[in-house]
């Protein structure tokens, strides 16, 4: 018996050390440099911040951009969700899939794509005639374009939290109010929208934050209308200052975290109010009959898809076929030159792909590692403080990813001390941000897995006399592994084609796919941008398709395309 | 007037017939227990009567207008049918009063009638008082007067009960059974009453229909469906009765008959024209075989088991001529006597019983 207590003290012990290192650390360092930036408490890089025009302006945009995205998002992503949900409209499963699938795609790729799709040199426009003359500037680039991409990039966050409210939502409460003699729209109103009401704020406050935070979007379209947002603000001066001014960008940073945990609070407050801890479920309802509707319906629906994902890709795809900027594409003009110069010859693009699949892999690979663990004490375990410290673990992700890469900086700025280790301006302090920031993603799908597995094949094992580290290995993790791998697929997707963490920590050696494909479009090449990003999504699509051929053998819910 | 009629209602999914040729009516005012195994198709026939299903084949009629069949589909929100459900289905953000007025918001009801309206509603249930509170701040017996109170706000011509007691717990059961026997009696309105649970449609139907199989079985009032069942499935479901195959000996005379049992001759009551045969079976109940004095003509058990059922004694026993039948007979309180042993032998009079009609075992 104490043996086994040992062993489980061990364990403890080291989840919270991996914790510290890699969610709590890197706050409490940035906290630090923001009240304290000499090592001694002091206003002056608060006071500096706020007296500076350029913060004001930005937060005011970041609020703008962040509101309208949120609302676009929560329009959009409910609004389907109902319609999928609670109608008799065919082929759901392929539906969700595309629908999903921008929630996939890497924001910056998305700001190409429709770039692409409506700029003056879009190939797409040139083939059908409607092209506007060169020089005239993209109608995206404004606060309307970034609102637009942050709507559609998170409505299906949206999408996804509001349809598990609905397939919560139990039969009878619908069908008493239908016996009661109301008709479909009635109940839609008067039952179905207030219960979902606490789903719909909580879908809201997660866009919200993921707007905030966003960066890819507005780099690619505010900063050359002149609109800066908080994350591009520190990017920015960060590009022109270097370290120098760190002490601003941690300000900036808190400031854009302060206004992501308000957004989850106020959350938090009004679904307090409204707890509908429903009845236990029997039946999901059924769903409404379209009758001769139901073609429109479909029809309108695809044709949603065919908007937001078909026409931007297709954008994409036919801009990374160009020879040359301005170049109108036809069979004759078609090159795969941009292709062979990004993935062969121009030697960062190269070194790129190495860095972000290696860095993602490892990323993923470790990830899965420490999810198993953490989330076996988490689900299943006695101590009291891990739960609390379960929060700590949500932090880095729910909190916009340049708050964290300032807090990478800040942690590896000077060599580690005691060992003299320096990893800054090296791929390591990516990798380090990549897995604090993304390690929940493998969490939460095992917490999930250890939920749907019945405790007592533990016990039994224990019964048999294994102790806690051999029931672990033999009985535990091969039953959770499959959600926590499924997660660390998440966390390599993501990874893949990040930007918002790497265009803060990388360095020449250390680029990834997001940086290099940002820097191509900074400097006008964005056919190479447009190759780089058709790879991504190329790959993104071919293992969401692959996993969902493997996903019978996953606990429900932990791949968001599938249903 | 039958205020609701179905005509050879069948619901087939996906192959299978979860009622079949169900055909019944339900006359103005009427308790109605529909009663059965789970599984028997009950709750789908409530569905097909609230309009949640359509049937396959059938005509359903409320109040003499066809709701159902014949390329006919009312859907539910037209049928004037109130329910309540098994776990009442009560809106959690509404209150009590908003709950109970929502049939009349939605018919647009001017605001002041419905208050009236909602007041009385409560009033009924003994729920004044509690207009203001919201559903998750209630008991189990306050949210199911809620439920009917609500079903009934809008005086609906029919109101189908969906298993409503079976989330309670045994003492508010009673109470509850009796506050729905009083409340059919006040109001007046036709009931359907879905139930799995035969003492509770004994206690309040006026009539009760056994399902099984997603067939129709008997339609008869508690006391008939007790002492006569038309087939062994209702013998064997309602009362715990025991089916004992038989041979008719004698032609019935004053709705009684001669049969042997197991070799043992005894009267039974019969329906009229009964005629001897071969191959028929008998419902007894417990209170139908008494212990007779060793040597006395009569059915030699043996004991399997005793259990003990405070106050009384449940002796369960096979007879020794067909050890695979299972028969239980009342004992005494006094357990003790080692007269109930496991291995014991008994010897059983058969009093009296009920021909099944045309059955056999």
């Amino acid at each position: 018996m104490r043996q086994g207590r040992g062993q489980e003290v061990a364990l403890a012990a080291a989840v919270a050390v991996a914790i510290a290192v890699f969610s709590l650390l890197p706050m409490l360092r940035l906290v630090r440099e923001t009240v304290a930036p000499a090592g001694a408490l002091s206003p002056a890089v608060i006071e500096a911040g706020l007296a500076s025009r350029a913060t004001w302006v930005a937060t005011l945009n970041s609020l703008v951009v962040g509101i309208g995205g949120t609302v676009l998002a929560v329009s959009l992503g409910t609004l389907v969700a109902l319609v999928v949900t609670l109608t008799d409209m065919r082929a759901r499963a392929p539906f969700i899939l595309c629908f999903v699938m921008p929630l996939m795609i890497a924001p910056q790729v998305t700001a190409l794509s429709w770039l692409q799709l409506f700029g003056p040199a879009s190939p797409f426009l040139k083939l059908i005639g409607l092209a506007p003359p060169l020089g005239s500037r993209n109608p995206l680039h404004s606060p309307g374009g970034i609102v637009l991409l942050l709507g559609i990039q998170y409505a299906p966050l949206v999408f996804l939290l509001v349809r598990a409210g609905l397939r919560r939502l139990p039969r009878e409460l619908v069908e008493a109010a239908r016996a009661a003699g109301a008709g479909r729209f009635t109940v839609l109103a008067t039952v179905v929208l207030p219960l979902m009401t606490p789903s719909i704020m909580a879908a809201a406050a997660l866009a919200f934050v993921s707007c905030v935070g966003n960066f890819g979007i507005p780099a690619f379209l505010g900063i050359p209308a002149n609109y800066p947002v908080l994350p591009t603000l520190i990017y920015q001066r960060l590009a022109g200052g270097g370290p120098a001014v760190l002490g601003e960008a941690a300000f900036l940073s808190v400031l854009i975290g302060m206004i992501a945990m308000a957004g989850i609070v106020a959350q938090e407050r009004m679904s307090r109010r409204r707890d509908y801890r429903s009845f236990a479920s029997s039946l999901t309802s059924k769903p409404y009959a379209l009758g001769r509707w139901r073609p429109a319906v479909e029809a309108a629906m695809w044709a949603l898809i065919v908007a937001i994902l078909v026409l931007p890709l297709t954008g994409l795809v036919l801009s990374s076929l160009v020879p040359g900027y301005g170049i109108p594409l036809s069979a004759a003009t078609a090159t795969l030159d941009n292709y062979r110069f990004v993935l062969v010859e121009h030697a960062a693009s190269r070194r790129a792909f190495a860095n972000s699949l290696g860095l993602s892999l490892t990323a993923a690979a470790f990830a899965v590692l420490a999810a198993l663990p953490i989330a076996y004490l988490v689900a299943w375990g006695r101590q009291r403080w891990v739960r609390m410290v379960n929060l700590s673990i949500e932090l880095p992700y729910a909190l916009p990813g340049v708050v964290l890469a300032i807090a990478a900086l800040l942690l590896f700025l000077r060599p580690l001390p005691l060992t003299g280790l320096h990893i800054y301006n090296t791929v390591w302090i990516i990798l380090y941000a990549y897995l604090a920031r993304f390690l929940v993603l493998a969490v939460r799908p095992a917490v999930s897995g250890f939920h749907q597995i019945d405790r007592a094949l533990e016990e039994a094992a224990q019964v048999a006399g294994a102790g806690l580290f051999s029931r672990l290995r033999s009985v535990v993790f091969p039953l959770v592994a499959p959600a926590a791998m499924a997660g660390g697929l998440l966390i390599f997707m993501t990874a893949f084609g990040e930007l918002t963490v790497s265009a803060l920590l990388w360095s020449s050696g250390a680029e990834t796919i997001g940086v290099v494909m940002f820097s191509f479009e900074q400097g006008g090449d964005s056919k190479y941008a447009a190759a780089i990003s058709a790879v991504t999504v190329a790959v993104t699509f071919a293992l969401m398709l692959a996993t969902n051929l493997a996903a019978r053998r996953l606990p429900s819910g932990v791949l968001p395309w599938r249903d | 007037m039958a205020r609701l009629k179905l005509a050879g209602v069948t619901k087939t999914f996906s192959g299978f017939d979860a009622v079949r040729d169900v055909s019944l009516e339900v006359a103005d005012g009427e308790f109605l227990a529909v009663l059965g195994p789970s599984g028997c198709g009950k709750t789908t026939l409530l569905r097909l009567v609230a309009g949640f299903e359509q049937p396959s084949a059938g005509e359903i009629a409320i109040g003499g207008t066809v709701v159902a069949g014949a390329g006919v589909s009312v859907p539910p929100e037209k049928r004037r049918v109130g329910i309540v459900f098994q776990n009442y289905a009560l809106w959690p953000h509404m209150s009590v009063a908003q709950n109970v007025g929502y049939a009349l918001k939605v018919a647009k009801v001017p605001r002041e009638e419905a208050r009236r309206r909602v007041a009385e509603a409560l009033a009924l249930v003994d729920l004044d008082g509690f207009a203001d509170r919201y559903p998750a701040s209630l008991s189990g017996g306050q949210r199911q007067r809620v439920a009917l109170a609500r079903c009934l706000v809008a005086a609906p011509s029919l109101v189908l009960f969906d298993e409503p007691l079976a989330n309670l717990d045994v003492h508010l059961r009673a109470a509850m059974e009796a506050e729905f026997s009083a409340f059919h009696r006040r109001t007046g309105t036709t009931m359907i009453y879905i139930t799995h649970d035969q003492a509770e449609a004994m206690a309040l139907a006026d009539r009760i229909a056994v399902m099984d199989g997603g067939r129709l079985v008997q339609v008869a009032d508690p006391r008939t469906l007790y002492r006569e069942p038309a087939t062994e499935m209702v013998a064997a479901f309602i009362g715990q009765g025991m089916v004992l195959p038989a041979t008719v000996l004698s032609g019935e005379e004053r709705g009684r008959c001669r049969v042997a049992v197991l070799g043992q001759e005894a009267t039974v009551r019969c329906r009229p024209g009964e005629r001897a045969r071969q191959g028929a079976a008998v419902c007894c109940r417990a209170a139908d075989l008494e212990p007779v004095a060793p040597g006395e003509a009569g059915l030699e058990v043996a004991v399997r088991r005793a259990v003990y059922k405070g106050g009384a004694t449940r002796v369960e026993v096979s007879p020794l001529a067909d050890p695979s039948l299972a028969l239980h007979v009342e004992g005494d309180d006094a357990g003790h006597s080692g007269r109930f042993e496991p291995g014991a032998r008994l010897c059983l009079r058969i009093r009296s019983g009920w021909l099944i009609p045309g059955a056999s075992a």
